[in-house]
């Protein structure tokens, strides 16, 4: 575990984070947009969320 | 991932796939089949009783639509009824009307004919007692005048004068 | 949600009961060298660290908890378990010979020792020896011992039996009516079947998958729960259960794939190219999606580790806090944190479990998809 590559997993999970961030948001706006497509627009949301969290861990592992 | 690799029992997951494919297999015969069976026939047993409530609502509906229109009629035929003696009732009395008139009419006529032929007959009669006093006078005046020129004549004026005043 | 605070109250306390003589057997233990020259201060953050370490691995023996007598004796309230080796012949005794991992074990003149969570073949003194690096190259036999994590999976498989047929039975005792305990799953199993299998794998198909993506719900889900429970196990934040569940959804995906699923990897630009048009492509393209095909139900297992995992350790360091800070502040703060934590927990429980499925039913999904069925269908309309 040398210092670089500690580093370069922390920006993957800083970079992890803005996209999580995004989506809630762009979730939270479709939602305030559509409140009756909340269920899909939810699932959705998780499904995208849930992919990107993949990423981060396994810079994570990684290192 | 040297830490995942070292952390990861072979025992463990040995005992987990084994454990778990037999949990899955059991709980798919004896759970999740009859389970799953009996959430689908619920579902289409509520389905089948909501197409059924649609079906009577509609056929009360229908039977609604069907007892309105039997009492439209019926009250349309009683109208009709009505109607029908109403009019019955009117031609009756005008009829009556009619041939009571008729009847007066006819009585008036034959009275009038009864008068007039009255009113002939004594005509006829009063000619034939005149043409009869006529004859008479003729008679007395003939009779006379072979008696009296003079009081012949005044005999025929007088005789005149009182037929006048007949 | 009254039960759910009782039980962590209950993990609270029992890990504050037990906190002390784990602090204490690991001094006494292999650390013990290492650690004598530093301040007090260090000592204490060292054993804790070790504590939050051993809690979240699997374990020989079923502890529920320990403490130290006024004499300085450790005692261990549990139960020991079998230990299931093979070398030269299957080998099994009980994992109460390791002595919480004190002790040499023998059995049929073969010597096995405990080191960092793992069985070595040793010689009567115990001995390992090392590598370079730190690793101990001494023999390890094949070990299918009945752990702590086991067990915990046979008691949520007997549970998760006997809980899900008593619904299966119920229904028919009561006419097509859930009754009794059954009756709280009941919206869950509609649910799994309504917004998670349905949408992402169709109508025609999901039937053929229902029965596997029920009992990895409530499998994930129940393991998760008893992972915030006292017990203290740890079942579904182990690299190995998750690597069997993730293994299966793959084997699943694979082996039910239909031949546009297969085309989808190996020639997913179809007849919009001529051959040698799709050849340049090709060299890049089906790596990647054979990649991919792996990619997905590893993302799948890691995810879950993962999550399970940091859980844990979050919640243990802000309990351990709580003894860092020793201030009528600080601890308090700790509390609260950990509180809210693990409220955070039962939540991430819950979501791990139905992440785990939802992207389980979409590479079902992806794998039963039938490109020329829905074609025929558009050209109908």
């Amino acid at each position: 575990m040398e210092i670089p590559v500690m580093v370069g997993a922390g920006l993957v999970v800083i970079g992890v984070g803005i996209g999580i961030g995004r989506i809630g948001g762009s979730a939270m706006d479709a939602i305030a947009r559509q409140p009756e497509a909340y269920g899909k627009i939810q699932t959705a949301m998780l499904i995208a969320a849930a992919l990107i969290e993949g990423i981060g861990f396994a810079a994570l592992f990684a290192v | 991932m040297e830490k995942l690799l070292n952390e990861f029992s072979l025992g463990l997951f040995v005992w987990q796939s084994l454990l778990f494919i037999l949990l899955l297999l059991l709980l798919r015969k004896f759970a999740w089949k009859p389970i799953l069976n009996a959430v689908n026939e619920r579902e289409e047993g509520i389905k089948n009783a909501l197409a059924e409530a649609d079906k009577a609502r509609q056929e009360m509906q229908n039977i609604n639509a069907d007892n309105e229109r039997i009492l439209k009629e019926a009250r349309a035929e009683r109208d009709t009824m009505l109607k029908e003696a109403r009019d019955i009732k009117n031609s009756m009395i005008e009829e009556a009307k009619e041939e009571a008139k008729a009847q007066a009419n006819k009585l008036v006529e034959q009275a009038r004919t009864t008068i007039q032929n009255e009113k002939l007959a004594a005509i006829t009669e009063l000619k034939n007692q005149v043409a009869e006093l006529s004859i008479n006078i003729a008679e007395k005046v003939v009779k006379e005048e072979l008696s009296n020129k003079d009081k012949q004549l005044k005999l025929v004026d007088q005789m005149l004068d009182e037929v006048k005043l007949n | 949600m009254q039960r759910k605070f009782t039980l962590n109250l209950l993990t609270f306390l029992l890990v504050l009961i037990s906190f002390p003589s784990f602090a204490q057997h690991n001094e006494e233990h292999s650390e013990k060298t290492e650690i004598q020259n530093l301040s007090q201060e260090e000592l204490d953050k060292a054993e804790r660290k070790e504590y939050i370490k051993h809690h979240l691995l699997d374990s020989y023996d079923f502890n529920l908890f320990s403490y130290t007598t006024d004499k300085g004796e450790k005692k261990h309230i549990g139960f020991s378990l079998p230990i299931i080796l093979w070398d030269n012949g299957l080998q099994i005794f009980s994992s109460s010979k390791f002595h919480h991992g004190e002790a040499i074990a023998e059995h049929n003149g073969n010597y096995y020792k405990l080191y960092h969570n793992k069985i070595y073949k040793t010689d009567t003194e115990g001995s390992i020896s090392y590598d370079e690096e730190h690793h101990p190259i001494n023999e390890k036999p094949l070990d299918f011992s009945i752990t702590k994590s086991v067990v915990m999976i046979f008691i949520t498989a007997v549970l998760m039996f006997l809980l899900f047929t008593s619904l299966a039975k119920s229904y028919v005792a009561n006419n097509g009516i859930a009754k009794g305990i059954g009756r709280f799953f009941e919206p869950i199993v509609l649910y799994i079947r309504d917004d998670i299998a349905i949408p992402n794998i169709g109508e025609n198909k999901y039937k053929k998958y229902m029965p596997y993506l029920l009992t990895i719900f409530f499998f994930i889900w129940f393991l998760n729960i008893f992972g915030l429970t006292p017990l203290g196990v740890n079942v579904t934040g182990n690299i190995a259960i998750t690597f069997a569940l993730a293994l299966l959804t793959f084997l699943i995906t694979n082996f039910t794939g239909t031949k546009d699923y297969w085309k989808h990897i190996f020639d997913p630009l179809g007849d919009s190219m001529p051959w040698y048009g799709k050849l340049p492509l090709y060299i890049i393209l089906i790596p990647i999606e054979v990649l991919g095909m792996f990619i997905k139900p590893f993302s799948l297992l890691i995810r879950l580790y993962a999550n399970m995992q940091a859980g844990h350790i979050v919640l243990m360091s802000l309990i351990g806090l709580m003894f860092f800070f020793k201030s009528w502040l600080g601890s308090p703060l700790s509390f609260g944190l950990a509180f809210a934590i693990s409220l955070i927990e039962v939540l991430v429980a819950l979501l791990q479990a139905y992440i785990f499925t939802m992207l389980s039913a979409l590479y079902f999904g992806f794998a039963s998809e039938d490109h020329s069925h829905h074609e025929e269908e558009a050209h109908a309309h």
